[in-house]
């Protein structure tokens, strides 16, 4: 993309040796937060952990831990490998450990600090909801993939999300039901997406711009027939949702039964979407093919492989299930449409997307941490009134903007990402 | 399978590319499309290989009309293509580029050492789409062996080198049973022993039986290999003549009139040292060298030509030494260092740089002419005073400045973009030739423009020299390096592998390109012969071969 | 330099590093424009110079016309969806298709009409003027557009002037917020003389704004992140600063409040109006004049500006030349954000002098619809910025004269509307059928806003 923007960083990245010693010194200052912020400022005692859901049949004990020490002794570790990754080089897959390590070591740390006394931080709750605040990012991250993958820039994963979400909505309200909504959201999501492929793919418009504009346009259009439906007839917005459904037998596993396999079908769905691209985008012709499209389109074009059909397929796919994961905002939550709900999480998955280097199990990853920034911004508060909610609710965009910027690499989009194929 | 072209005529807008063509390749042999660059010829086989619709006329293959709306339709019509630009996905391996669109996909059933040994029925069936890597990599090996063209299936194309790269396309085309390849100037990024493995490799196919449309430029290898060339100038077949056409009949046909095939110059009286580097490395975004410890120097009124296939380094040191990309190592200019300075600063020092790529580099398409004349020296008087800009002085400046360098434009407000190579390049060299520089520094000053712009692109390069300029071209064409050069320097992987006055012959020139000979100025090659390409010395080709087959990497 | 307003392209930058290319490349045949078949990156690359020169300055007025009308057809849909009577209408077009349409011809022509009495010209003051009524009060309208249209104009410069360079500044809503957080603080928290008080307001503002942006510029010169990602998170950090400030009297709460809301800025500390009794002209309004010219003679004459205008068409040529890329990314942002903080000054210091925690309203994203509208030039940005501001006024007029059966959402969807018509040239010439020029944004370099 050379005119029409990536959004890949890196103009001229600084050298190797330099972005060592930006991890490195990343690394220090996580171990020094852990010593400092969590350890000292953690009350005295017990950090204590609920690991069973309430009224299961197997029941883990609480698990109680010295709050301070832990922190101390993992904020220890974290220096030591902030020092250890400026001194001795690291293979590909041990920088990826060493960043994985650090951030447990925080994770715990920030657990440990934040339970604040006798009510053990219910840690299955926790992961329950994470996940919840997840799926969106990660739909809207697959979608993006699908999309990016064969040449097409989507930013507007958040106008898809938002009118995903406010057409299940209303949908599943008045006009046939939760199962019925669930597919007008996607088909929503699929008409944004048909839109941006038609402007960008045979109107060649600007990628980024045109993204930004649908962003615009879903949220005047669905504020305007949020004031004009729902505000006025709560019919329209009666909050229906989904209920959980439960795994036979794997949702009684202790600890990872309740979080990963008793949850509404979103999760599910969810699942299946990850497991389906990561194979067929890698392992199958199909893939093959994509790929070949959003890399080098004029070679795919030469051995006949049709470059506009594969784009405008694959962006309608993307928007389809962006459409999804917008329905999950709603009829996958809390059930009520607001105005604005998608809150910029169209723009935090493509962030994921990118973090993750444009793989599904990348973006899963990424997802997943930005899904617990979120989670952790909305229960902290509650359990630790230290910090006020406002700066919590930062937290998610502020470590997108670290992790854009800081721990990630020079990454590299699809080579001919946001470049519009034109013939002579 | 015989393949003729009648009548054809392709247009863009007012410009005819393809004037009625005919042409008639027989099974069996080697035809050679020579024009100069502009002249039609890529139109033209994209025109055959689908990639564009003819405005007239008509392709037949064994006499009978075909209609080719895409390349999978000439695919299937027997014609494969190895395109100028490679048709690779850099991300991909050998053997994913080789088969795409035609991929083998696995089988989903009993396996095989079940069948073997459980004596199990052999039921499977088509996985939905899955790929079979096995049975691609072993296509490829097959192909690979049979036509002696060494590949790894399993190597990442952009890690293979120019010459590795080409022979995957062209077991591409071999693997679409390909009747009729045709190569668009696949000599352009190798060196002189790869092109004769590659003229090889041509012979051996035709053997096969396949025919051959081999486009080029350059007339020697063209006399070597064809077994007739066509002749195309502006659109038209201009004649047909056997390879035993002199080059001075050859390139007055190419051009239309009597064309001085090098530029004359007098002898260089160089002056003091103007550019000094010592042991200069470059870092590559790899972690390893691009440029590895080079020292050279360059004295004003001589021209050093840095010869050497694409991809050893070239490009590297000409950033390295603009400043457009970090570095080691001390650069001199007139005595003074200038490894720390800004590349603004280098330029006012008095260096004048010609990029390799002109339209990414050296020009802003969408600004006027005018304001590219200025790029470099926008806020120095008397373009702008202080922090104001003076578009009447600039204006007056850029259209002196196009009438002296012949730039042919409507006015000094139209997008440079829109200007075609020759004139663009023209806008670049007026630019940098109009101040008074100590070092010019010009890489791949000619490619890809026609033969009037090439003499003009030279004779101010000679000038330049002439008035006392310090002048570094680098170029993997050979006829420009040995037409200019007054001392010939060639790179190999990062290094400076000998500095050879302008008469070395060209096998031992080509000997030092492929890394097959060391620094004593005087290379390695055996044979005294003459400069014709197929005659190359059979001791070459060992002496190639390590290269090529430790960076091909079975 | 040409007195032609041929700007070039603001293109976006490429932020891959190309590799080496191994292969050379082909020239233009020659005489040939830009279609030939040279290799697919370059000519790609050249059709993404022609987008964006045609969101520049390609597509004449011509085509503004026929989008903002394509706008108002769809607009038009809406208004009928939103309207009872019409929409029952609808549902027996064909029993009484006369009826249908002339219902809806009333009812779409009656909001709209609305909306032009409300921003531009109620012809009933007109008449009443010569029948002794007041003559000032013919202008009530375009001065209230006029007064909407201010920050407008100037968050749209501060998107404008970072496109020229590139960059897409998403971030305008935070940089707003950045500037209204230092307006506010020094309006009610410090006191000075009158005039100084106003002139420090402006200029806390001002650097308020800067601040974001230079952050943003930094990250993106430093470590390549993209501002893209960078504003838009950074607009949400900031949406939640303003939240936490507004919730401590320490900070900007106003004493003795729960809900997120500062004091009242001084009196003194108000631009105020010039012109005296009614209709006025905002002194913002003017600083927003002079903002567009001082970015239109800083674009066109101005040695930093050249600078933008070439790392913005072509950051590797640029950077050949010898221009530093980085310091122009970070130089720009910290004007824009600075423009954007500006626009926050003219709201705190005049129209909303109380800050709360949704202040900044939709002046962000209406920056960017507006400078793309006006393709990025400074005479178009104020244009664009004059018929949002319209619009706006317009929506509430049209709200309060139909009851609320027309919400002033519309004129969101409206403003979308119009800025992805014309940004997508190609669509609105397919559906008028436009004969198209070949190679129609390398001819309509020359035309610029004057079509």
């Amino acid at each position: 993309m050379e005119r029409v923007t990536t959004l890949a960083a890196a103009v001229r990245a600084p050298i190797t040796s330099e972005r060592r010693y930006v991890a490195a010194g990343t690394f220090i200052v996580i171990g020094l937060i852990n010593i400092v912020v969590f350890g000292l400022l953690a009350h005295a005692g017990n950090a204590s952990f609920e690991l069973s859901p309430s009224g299961s049949g197997v029941r883990i004990p609480v698990i109680r831990v010295p709050g301070a020490p832990v922190c101390y002794v993992l904020g220890a570790a974290t220096i030591a490998l902030g020092i250890a990754r400026a001194t001795v080089p690291f293979g590909r897959l041990g920088k990826r450990l060493a960043i994985g390590c650090a951030l447990l070591g925080f994770l715990i740390s920030l657990l440990c600090w934040a339970d604040a006394g006798e009510i053990p931080l219910d840690l299955i709750n926790l992961g329950q909801n994470t996940l919840v605040q997840s799926i969106p990012l990660i739909l809207g991250a697959l979608a993006g993939l699908l999309c990016e993958r064969s040449g097409v820039i989507n930013i507007a994963i958040e106008g898809q999300l938002l009118f995903g979400a406010f057409t299940a909505a209303i949908v599943a309200s008045a006009f046939g039901g939760l199962w019925v909504g669930l597919i007008a959201g996607s088909l929503a999501g699929g008409l944004v997406g048909l839109l941006l492929a038609v402007l960008a793919i045979t109107f060649l418009m600007d990628q980024i711009v045109l993204g930004v504009v649908l962003n615009v346009l879903a949220l005047g259009m669905t504020d305007y027939f949020y004031n004009r439906l729902m505000a006025q007839n709560p019919n329209y917005n009666t909050g229906a949702a989904f209920g959980a459904i439960k795994i036979p037998g794997l949702a009684e596993i202790p600890v990872i039964g309740p979080i990963f396999f008793d949850s509404n079908i979103f999760l599910y769905i969810t699942y299946i979407a990850l497991i389906v691209i990561q194979v067929a985008m890698f392992h199958s012709r199909w893939g093959l093919r994509v790929r070949a499209v959003g890399e080098h389109p004029a070679a795919a074009d030469t051995v006949g492989i049709n470059v506009l059909w594969t784009r405008y397929r694959n962006v309608i796919l993307g928007g389809l299930l962006a459409g999804i994961g917008g329905a999950a905002l709603t009829i996958g939550s809390v059930g009520i449409f607001n105005e604005g709900i998608s809150s910029g999480f169209g723009y935090i998955a493509l962030a994921a997307l990118i973090f993750g280097r444009w793989t599904p199990l990348g973006s899963l990853a990424a997802a997943l941490l930005f899904g617990f920034s979120l989670e952790l911004a909305l229960v902290l508060p509650t359990v630790n009134p230290v910090l006020p909610a406002p700066i919590m609710n930062m937290a998610p965009y502020a470590a997108t903007i670290i992790a854009v910027a800081g721990l990630v690499g020079k990454v590299r989009a699809p080579k001919a990402d946001g470049q519009p194929y034109v013939k002579s | 399978m015989k393949l003729e072209l009648r009548g054809i005529t392709k247009r863009f807008g007012s410009l005819v590319a393809n004037d009625h063509i005919d042409m008639v390749v027989q099974p069996g042999e080697i035809r050679a499309l020579l024009g100069e660059n502009g002249a039609g010829k890529t139109t033209l086989m994209n025109v055959l290989y689908g990639l564009m619709q003819p405005d007239d006329g008509e392709i037949l293959i064994d006499d009978q009309p075909v209609h080719i709306r895409s390349p999978k339709d000439a695919i299937s019509a027997g014609i494969g293509m190895v395109h100028q630009h490679f048709m690779l996905v850099p991300v991909f391996t050998v053997a994913e580029n080789v088969t795409l669109g035609a991929e083998p996909v696995s089988r989903l059933g009993v396996p095989q050492w079940a069948v073997r040994r459980l004596h199990l029925p052999p039921l499977s069936v088509p996985s939905p789409g899955l790929l079979d890597r096995r049975r691609a990599r072993a296509s490829v090996r097959e192909l690979s062996q049979r036509f002696g063209l060494r590949v790894d299936p399993d190597a990442y194309v952009e890690d293979l080198p120019v010459g590795v790269q080409q022979r995957v396309e062209i077991i591409k085309a071999l693997l679409r049973d390909a009747s009729i390849l045709v190569l668009d100037e696949p000599t352009a990024v190798l060196t002189p022993g790869e092109t004769e493995d590659l003229f090889q490799i041509m012979r051996q196919l035709r053997e096969s039986g396949r025919s051959i449309i081999f486009i080029s430029h350059k007339l020697k290898e063209v006399q070597a290999i064809a077994d007739k060339i066509t002749v195309i100038r502006r659109g038209k077949v201009v004649a047909e003549r056997p390879p035993t056409t002199s080059d001075a009949e050859l390139a007055a046909l190419m051009v239309g009139r009597s064309v001085q095939l090098r530029v004359s110059k007098q002898p260089a009286s160089p002056g003091g040292v103007v550019l000094d580097v010592h042991d200069l490395s470059v870092p590559s975004e790899h972690g390893d060298l691009a440029v590895a410890s080079i020292s050279f120097e360059v004295r004003g009124g001589e021209i050093l030509g840095i010869a050497g296939v694409q991809g050893n380094g070239q490009t590297e040191l000409c950033e390295a030494l603009m400043g457009l990309r970090p570095s080691t190592g001390p650069v001199l200019l007139d005595g003074t260092d200038i490894s720390s300075a800004t590349t603004r600063d280098r330029l006012r020092a008095g260096i004048g740089y010609i990029p390799e790529d002109r339209q990414e580099d050296g020009l802003v398409g969408g600004f006027p002419v005018a304001d590219n004349l200025i790029l470099d020296v926008y806020d120095r008087p008397p373009y702008a005073a202080g922090i104001v800009m003076k578009p009447d002085a600039v204006r007056k400046a850029a259209a002196q400045l196009v009438d002296e360098y012949d730039v042919r434009t409507s006015s000094v407000l139209t997008p440079a973009g829109t200007l075609s190579g020759g004139n663009q390049q023209k806008v670049v060299v007026a630019r940098e030739l109009s101040r008074p520089n100590k070092l010019l520094l010009a890489s791949q000053p000619t490619r890809g423009l026609d033969v009037g712009s090439i003499e003009f692109v030279h004779s101010e390069i000679v000038k330049a020299r002439d008035r006392g300029v310090a002048v570094v071209i680098v170029s993997s064409e050979l006829d420009e390096i040995y037409a200019l050069s007054d001392r010939i320097a060639v790179m190999y992987e990062g290094k400076i592998v000998g500095i050879c006055p302008p008469d070395i012959p060209e096998e031992d020139l080509g000997l030092l390109m492929a890394g097959a000979a060391t620094a004593d100025g005087q290379g390695n090659g055996s044979a005294p012969q003459g400069p014709r390409a197929d005659e190359l010395p059979t001791a070459a080709e060992p002496a190639a071969e390590p290269r090529a087959e430790e960076l091909g990497s079975e | 330099m040409s007195d032609v307003p041929v700007d070039p392209i603001p293109a976006v930058p490429d932020p891959v590093p190309a590799a080496a290319d191994p292969v050379p490349a082909t020239a233009a045949e020659p005489g040939q424009p830009s279609e030939s078949p040279g290799p697919v990156r370059s000519r790609a690359r050249l059709t993404g110079v022609v987008l964006i020169q045609a969101i520049t300055q390609g597509s004449s007025a011509v085509i503004t016309i026929l989008a903002i009308f394509l706008a108002l057809v769809v607009g038009g849909v809406l208004i009928v969806f939103s309207d009872p009577i019409v929409s029952r209408a609808w549902s027996s077009f064909f029993a009484a298709p006369g009826y249908t349409l002339t219902q809806t011809w009333d009812s779409v022509s009656f909001a709209y009409s609305q909306m032009f009495e409300g921003a531009i010209l109620n012809p009933s003051t007109v008449s009443a003027a010569f029948h002794g009524g007041s003559v000032a009060a013919i202008f009530y309208p375009i001065s209230a557009t006029c007064a909407q249209a201010t920050p407008l104009i100037l968050t749209g410069l501060s998107v404008a002037v970072a496109f020229r360079a590139g960059l897409f500044n998403i971030g305008a809503a935070g940089q707003w917020v950045g500037g209204a957080v230092v307006a506010t603080w020094l309006g009610f928290g410090v006191s000075l003389p009158p005039v100084i008080h106003v002139i420090v307001c402006v200029i806390g503002a001002f650097v308020g704004g800067a601040v974001i942006g230079w952050f943003v510029g930094l990250l993106k010169a430093r470590t390549g992140a993209h501002e893209v990602i960078v504003t838009i998170m950074l607009n949400y950090v900031m949406y939640d600063l303003l939240q936490y400030l507004l919730s401590h009297p320490s900070m900007l709460q106003q004493p003795h409040q729960t809900n997120q809301i500062a004091p009242f800025i001084a009196n003194d500390a108000n631009l105020g109006h010039v012109g005296g009794p009614p209709p006025q002209v905002g002194v913002g309004f003017l600083i927003a004049v002079a903002a567009a010219l001082a970015v239109a003679w800083l674009l066109s004459r101005n040695t930093t500006g050249f600078q933008f205008r070439t790392v913005g068409a072509s950051p590797s040529a640029a950077r050949t030349a010898g221009i530093n890329v980085e310091r122009s990314w970070i130089v720009v942002m910290l004007l824009a954000g600075g423009l954007a903080g500006l626009s926050a000054a003219t709201v705190i210091q005049g129209t909303n002098t109380q800050l709360t925690f949704n202040s900044y309203g939709t002046y962000g994203p209406d920056g960017i619809t507006v400078a793309l509208l006006g393709r990025a030039k400074p005479i178009g940005v104020v244009l664009a910025g004059l018929l949002f501001g319209a619009l706006h006024v317009g929506g509430t007029y049209v709200e309060a004269a139909t009851l609320g059966q027309v919400p002033a959402d519309i004129v969101e969807v409206l403003e979308g509307l119009i800025v992805l018509f014309v940004a997508a040239p190609a669509l609105v010439r397919a559906i008028f059928r436009l004969r198209a020029t070949r190679g129609a944004g390398m001819e309509a370099v020359a035309k610029g806003w004057n079509g």
